[in-house]
């Protein structure tokens, strides 16, 4: 095997999510939703190499029996659940939700959102704001959803979030991270990791992400919808993790012209004045 | 049918049920039900967390919990989601 097949993995080691003290396996965390199976979930699951999943939650359906059968799986896959408040338009029902979450899942972590407008699914930051102030006084792990803003992220963090999760572009839409700018001032303008969630479209997407500085990237709907989603799955893992290397690593700066990665001199057929091997 | 209030205090009187509200639908259910039995009626399978007029009634109080005339109760379960 040579290197381009078997990266040497420590290249990569002492590099684990930290977030709020907590130590998380891997900085890809995905969502449940949207599989065409019980059994698709699992795989593109395992494929992600994700611990973090996210899960809905939603009154029982009398005559359906599919739900229970997810969260069995989920549970038996030992993946640490992270409920959302999904749907929740008012910070009273986000609260409600996330305490609702919180009963089945034996965890407090809470992916919070607090939903603005049904069209955009962009984040009410009032409704947010004042659920995570209820929340986080209920001693819940509170990761929320929200704008790439800084001026909110500094204010969720004041309230004492352990993470902030500004999206990418709107949920479901894939189309990329739409402005790395906001982006980077909001991540140079928080102290606690940032994981962005929502917009991610394939791979290249989640990698960008991750250049830009990125502790994570929260995504459903690029690996759920893509035709093969457990080998979208895969290929999230390596974007992340390739992302993050090349973050780590520094990227070169950028320049307008060319610099030539060959010697300039030495070329056949140079005139002798310049040979750059000085042979007369 | 129509549910006036004194409609439902007669039905109350007659066959001594209460009336509940289960995820926004109208129940009847017998006077001295627990949250437990009402989860056992419903067939589910996994688990489920409830609220109980806006409160979380935690699953180890749900054999204690006895369900009162115009509760209104959240049945909940995990489904897929991002």
């Amino acid at each position: 095997m040579n290197a381009a097949t078997s990266p040497d993995s420590s290249l990569n080691d002492n590099d684990a999510l930290v977030i709020g003290g907590r130590t998380f396996a891997s900085r890809l965390f995905v969502g449940t939703g949207k599989y065409a199976s019980v059994d698709e979930t699992r795989n593109a699951l395992r494929a992600s190499g994700a611990s973090v999943v996210t899960v809905a939650v939603r009154r029982v359906d009398f005559k359906e029996r599919g739900a229970a059968s997810l969260f069995g799986m989920l549970l038996e896959e030992k993946f640490d659940l992270l409920p959302n408040t999904a749907g929740c338009y008012t910070a009273d029902d986000a609260i409600r939700t996330a305490r609702l979450g919180r009963e089945l899942s034996g965890s407090d972590m809470v992916k919070l959102e607090v939903i603005g407008d049904q069209k955009t699914l962009f984040p009410d930051v009032v409704g947010l704001l004042e659920a995570t102030k209820v929340l986080v006084k209920e001693g819940f792990f509170v990761l929320p959803y929200t704008n790439d803003d800084p001026i909110t992220a500094k204010k969720l963090v004041d309230l004492g979030c352990p993470a902030v999760m500004p999206l990418g572009a709107p949920i479901g839409s894939g189309l990329g991270i739409r402005n790395p700018y906001n982006l980077r001032i909001l991540m140079e303008s928080v102290s606690v990791p940032v994981i962005v969630d929502a917009g991610v479209g394939t791979a290249s997407d989640a990698a960008i992400a991750m250049e830009l500085g990125a502790d994570g990237v929260l995504m459903n709907t690029a690996i759920a919808a893509a035709k093969d989603p457990v080998r979208m799955a895969f290929a999230m893992r390596l974007a992340v993790d390739a992302g993050r290397l090349a973050h780590r690593a520094g990227r070169m700066e950028k320049r307008l012209y060319a610099n030539a990665s060959s010697p300039l001199q030495g070329t056949i057929g140079s005139s002798r004045g310049h040979d750059a091997l000085g042979i007369e | 049918m129509v549910q006036t209030p004194e409609r439902a205090a007669t039905v109350t009187r007659l066959v001594s049920d209460i009336r509940v509200t289960v995820n926004g639908e109208e129940k009847r259910v017998p006077e001295g039900t627990t949250v437990a039995a009402l989860v056992l009626s419903m067939n589910l399978r996994g688990p489920v967390a409830v609220e109980r007029n806006r409160e979380i009634v935690v699953r180890a109080e749900h054999p204690t919990t006895t369900l009162s005339e115009g509760d209104e109760l959240e049945v909940v379960s995990f489904v897929g989601g991002g």
